[in-house]
């Protein structure tokens, strides 16, 4: 298969498009270092699945936004697999309000969670992969991150900041042989999006080419990909998974 | 000279340079080709080697090869 004898940390991978990327690249027979930061029943239910597929698992708990626990996960990922070499930064959280309404707390968490860490899971997996002249880094952005969405002015700064931050790293490791891409899904069914009235879906599903939310399926199969040697020559990319809402 | 050898064989090994081009007086940018994250990769394969932290304005300064050689001996 085409991640066979890769190991790949994927952060938020409890739940959502997190858990649907760690089960696609298992599927492609990657071993999985399953990270989350609240839900450990959920997180074991991953590692579960990806034990099934007959790859190897590691459940790491760690908040993504704090620098010195991500240094420790990729120490301990080094010790248990002896390399890293696929990094999808995933986790991310939502504090919507409008901008009149938002909190400096609500604005400050999301840009750590969702930004910050992206530059903690970097800094700790670049000089193991540039030592090894090998790495495929993924960062899930989003729609909103190009295009904006009233009520999401800190969830879109962080998901745009990501692709600043992959195309940075795209022209800094590329000489290394490590690509850095984005993906940016549209609505995909999550639990982030389902408290959406059927009116807003509805309207929304009204915008979509395809004429249908996306599953998180939708965006683990372009992840997966991705990290493959498929995109060996493909860095520093924004890939839009939304069903054609932007052409 | 241990030291110097020692150094010398980090550098063909991250380089890929001819160990005859491994002079005292060789410029990393100039003489051996170089870039920025070359040497940032060679500072921490030295400071593998030598269980030593290098800080950033000390690795600046770091231009030839005598002058990774001196900062190294030094401080052994």
């Amino acid at each position: 298969m085409f991640l066979s004898g890769k190991v790949a940390i994927v952060t938020g991978a409890s739940r959502g498009i997190g858990k649907a990327i760690a089960l696609a690249m298992a599927g492609a027979q990657a071993d999985i270092v399953i990270n989350y930061a609240g839900r450990a029943d959920a997180a074991e239910e991953t590692a579960e699945a990806v034990r099934k597929i007959g790859r190897r698992a590691l459940v790491y708990q760690a908040d993504v936004s704090d620098t010195r626990q991500v240094q420790q996960m990729v120490d301990t990922v080094i010790a248990e697999f002896g390399k890293v070499d696929i990094l999808v930064n995933n986790a991310g959280i939502t504090r919507d309000n409008l901008i009149l309404r938002m909190k400096e707390e609500d604005w400050d968490t999301v840009m750590a969670v969702n930004l910050k860490s992206a530059f903690n899971t970097i800094k700790a997996v670049a000089r193991p992969m540039v030592k090894a002249r090998y790495g495929r880094i993924i960062n899930v952005s989003s729609v909103v991150g190009l295009y904006g969405n009233p009520g999401q002015a800190n969830y879109a700064a962080a998901k745009a900041g990501l692709i600043g931050l992959t195309k940075s790293m795209a022209k800094e490791l590329g000489p290394r042989n490590i690509t850095v891409n984005a993906v940016a899904p549209g609505f995909i069914m999550t639990d982030m999006t389902e408290h959406l009235t059927p009116e807003a879906k509805e309207r929304l599903t009204s915008s979509i080419a395809l004429n249908r939310l996306g599953t998180p399926e939708d965006v683990a199969g372009v992840v997966a990909f991705l990290a493959s040697d498929f995109c060996s020559y493909i860095t520093g990319q924004v890939i839009g998974v939304d069903g054609g809402i932007v052409m | 000279m241990a030291t110097f050898d020692r150094i010398k064989a980090i550098i063909v090994d991250q380089l890929g340079v001819d160990e005859a081009d491994v002079t005292m007086d060789a410029s990393f940018v100039d003489d051996l080709g170089a870039d920025s994250l070359d040497i940032v990769e060679l500072v921490m394969a030295l400071e593998e080697e030598f269980g030593l932290e290098i800080p950033d304005e000390e690795a600046e300064k770091i231009r030839t090869v005598g002058d990774a050689v001196n900062f190294i001996q030094d401080r052994l």
